[in-house]
């Protein structure tokens, strides 16, 4: 396989259980470099803690496996330090929205050049099957043993809100769309951000009775449609999949240069 | 020679010592009595090549920081006790992972938002055990401006040498108070620079392997070398690990490389120690009330020493145990409940002979306040 190469041999067997989503993620994000053709030595890879978070060992690039929800912190050192870097940011629901909330909207806000790739299985996989702010309603975790009353965020609209100029979402049923859209992000100067759907058979399947990872991927086939679709019209609870946002604007590691000219002008 | 004489906060020595020890890169969110050095070096770092970030919080701070520091710039944040508790699990990242850092605490009263406009050295324990797990941890302070200048450096130094964060401990009366400071000649004060990596780009490195002094040289992150970091315990790669012995090994690598060195990492100042029957031993703005104590009573006669710290952690028990051991009393003259007095006890070993000299209500401890606790230890009332 093409991606072989990106992968630390060493650091394997991987702790993911079988069938979790996660490791689609991984091979969609390293198709995203191989088709780049960018060197290992251009990317940085900065996570927090979670299941979603490992997946930064795993690769043969510059990688920092940091503190639980403050990967986007950390990154933001690194990439005000070395602007020309790709830092590339995996997270956890519960790490990217819920501990790493406030840092998510403001790093968004700054438009800082980071790709920040959501990996929603909306649980909290690694401490075993908690509700997370992207569990939604309806939901039954370890925490929520009748079923969750916490409404959830949208990640779309809650990144459109705080700045990010792309954003996109997909399903670890549609691998080619996780590719596309990362390379997408990774060359796009600004916050991106990139919410893969992605399942958690173990927890989350289990306890809301979804069957097998498999069943969970057609479920996500069944449950995601293209933005604006017929479908979506006629079904207003399909979950859109597509680019939602695509802009350009100054973005903050460049901006700083301002700065940098204003202090030195004589 | 002129221009190197400024009267300024001390928090402004803080800032141009850690110009002057090279730092290139600080992040920090408000907080009294320590904004002053947000403010200053938001200016003054763009100015001179480094780069400034106002975080969302303090927590954002300290891992700004750490990656900054990671990718080969020397850092720097500054906070006070509500955000220096924010910061702490940061904190500990950095000592797991070995990444040079260096945080100033500029105290005011505790707990909670407690009293931010007076001073108070309510966070030396908070400095040595806020993080959890165990560990060890540097923590310096100073009683004058000259001395933050001195210190501040220092801890750039100690950063860079034993690979680990460094806690500036000053407090809100040194630091907001003005005086004299005289910015030395680059090249008076020694300044440590990283020991980077001799291995050559196209080879392994490894990134936590030590070399036979102990010490390990860094490699850039996201320059020649790839390289994992991680806050798990982690192998000579890296690499998290739950293997007994790689655990055992670094815990104990942690602790030895600063518990071993105590007497090197101790700096202290002593004031007629030599013949003292009573050695106030303080540090910080505390030690300037003792130090007026003690010349003044010299002046008739009586046998009095100050001991001044400015190594808090890891504490110099030795240097505390020699030169308090022919004193008749030790008095502790601090601005807290008696944190350094149970150190001091612990160290000098005779609790008898200890005594707390203190202010806890926010007031700056005068030399009368002393001279009361004095009267009362040398059984002459008050
Ligand atoms: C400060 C802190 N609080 C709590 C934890 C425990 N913890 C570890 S991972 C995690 C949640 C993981 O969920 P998510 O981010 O959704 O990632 P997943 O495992 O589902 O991929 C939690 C709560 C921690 N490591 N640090
Ligand atoms: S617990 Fe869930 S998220 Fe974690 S590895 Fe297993 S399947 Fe994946
Ligand atoms: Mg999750």
């Amino acid at each position: 396989m093409a991606v072989n190469k990106y992968l630390r041999q060493r650091f394997f067997p991987h702790l993911w259980c079988p069938g979790c989503g996660h490791g689609i993620v991984l091979n969609g994000m390293l198709r995203a470099v191989d088709k780049l053709g960018m060197s290992k030595n251009e990317i940085v890879m900065v996570s927090g803690i979670g299941c979603s978070a490992r997946i930064s060992g795993y690769v043969d690039f510059h990688t920092l496996h940091t503190i639980h929800g403050r990967a986007l912190a950390f990154a933001t050192g690194v990439k005000m330090s070395r602007p020309e870097l790709n830092l590339v940011v995996p997270m956890g629901d519960g790490d990217a929205l819920a501990i790493g909330g406030n840092h998510f909207i403001h790093a968004a806000r700054r438009n800082i050049d980071i790709t920040a790739i959501v990996m929603n299985n909306r649980i909290y996989g690694m401490t075993g099957g908690q509700y997370s702010p992207l569990s939604g309603q309806e939901v039954v975790a370890t925490t929520a043993p009748f079923a969750s009353i916490d409404p959830s965020f949208d990640v779309v609209e809650l990144s459109k809100a705080a700045g990010a100029t792309f954003i996109a979402r997909t399903t670890t049923y549609h691998v080619k769309q996780i590719d596309d859209f990362i390379k997408q992000a990774i060359l796009h100067e600004g916050f991106a951000v990139v919410e893969i759907l992605t399942q958690c058979p173990t927890h989350f399947g289990r306890k809301n009775k979804q069957g097998s990872a498999v069943d969970m991927m057609k479920l996500y086939r069944d449950i995601t449609t293209p933005i604006g679709s017929k479908a979506k019209q006629e079904n207003p609870n399909l979950i859109e999949r597509g680019i939602f946002v695509q802009e350009e604007k100054p973005e903050y590691s460049r901006e700083y240069d301002k700065i940098i000219e204003r202090a030195t002008r004589g | 020679m002129e221009k190197n004489v400024k009267f300024v906060q001390g928090n402004e020595a803080c800032v141009e010592a850690a110009l002057y020890a090279g730092l290139n890169f600080f992040a920090g969110y408000p907080i009294t009595p320590s904004s002053e050095i947000a403010e200053l070096l938001s200016g003054r770092l763009p100015a001179s090549g480094g780069k400034f970030i106002q975080m969302e919080d303090e927590i954002a701070s300290m891992c700004a920081i750490i990656g900054a520091s990671l990718t080969g710039n020397k850092v720097m944040t500054a906070t006070s006790g509500p955000g220096f508790s924010l910061m702490q699990e940061a904190l500990g990242y950095a000592v797991m992972t070995e990444i040079p850092c260096v945080i100033v605490n500029v105290m005011r009263g505790g707990p909670s938002t407690g009293i931010p406009t007076h001073g108070s050295q309510g966070d030396v324990n908070q400095a040595r055990w806020g993080t959890h797990g165990d560990h060890s941890i540097l923590a310096l302070t100073a009683s004058n401006h000259q001395d933050i200048f001195e210190m501040t450096v220092t801890a750039f130094n100690m950063a860079e040498t034993y690979r680990t964060p460094v806690i500036l401990l000053f407090d809100e009366i040194v630091a907001h108070m003005r005086e004299r400071l005289v910015i030395p000649e680059f090249g008076e004060l020694p300044l440590v620079e990283r020991l980077r990596t001799s291995v050559s780009e196209g080879i392994d490195y490894h990134p936590y392997l030590p070399r036979e002094d102990g010490r390990l040289p860094m490699s850039d992150f996201g320059g020649v070398h790839r390289y994992n970091v991680t806050g798990l315990y982690h192998d000579m790669w890296g690499f998290p690990s739950t293997e007994p012995r790689v655990v055992h090994e670094l815990i104990r690598h942690l602790v030895d490389k600063l518990e071993n060195r105590v007497n090197r990492l101790a700096h202290y100042k002593e004031y007629f120690l030599e013949d003292a029957e009573y050695v106030l031993v303080s540090y910080g703005s505390a030690a300037r009330s003792a130090l007026h104590v003690v010349k003044e009573r010299r002046l008739r006669g009586e046998r009095l020493g100050l001991l001044e710290l400015q190594t808090l952690w890891p504490f110099p028990k030795e240097v505390v145990h020699e030169k308090c051991a022919g004193a008749k009393a030790v008095i502790v003259v601090e601005l807290n409940m008696g944190q350094v007095l149970q150190l001091v006890k612990m160290a000098v070993g005779d609790p008898e002979r200890i005594f707390l000299a203190n202010r806890i209500d926010g007031v700056f401890i005068t030399p009368i306040d002393i001279m009361k606790i004095l009267r009362l230890i040398q059984g002459k009332g008050v």
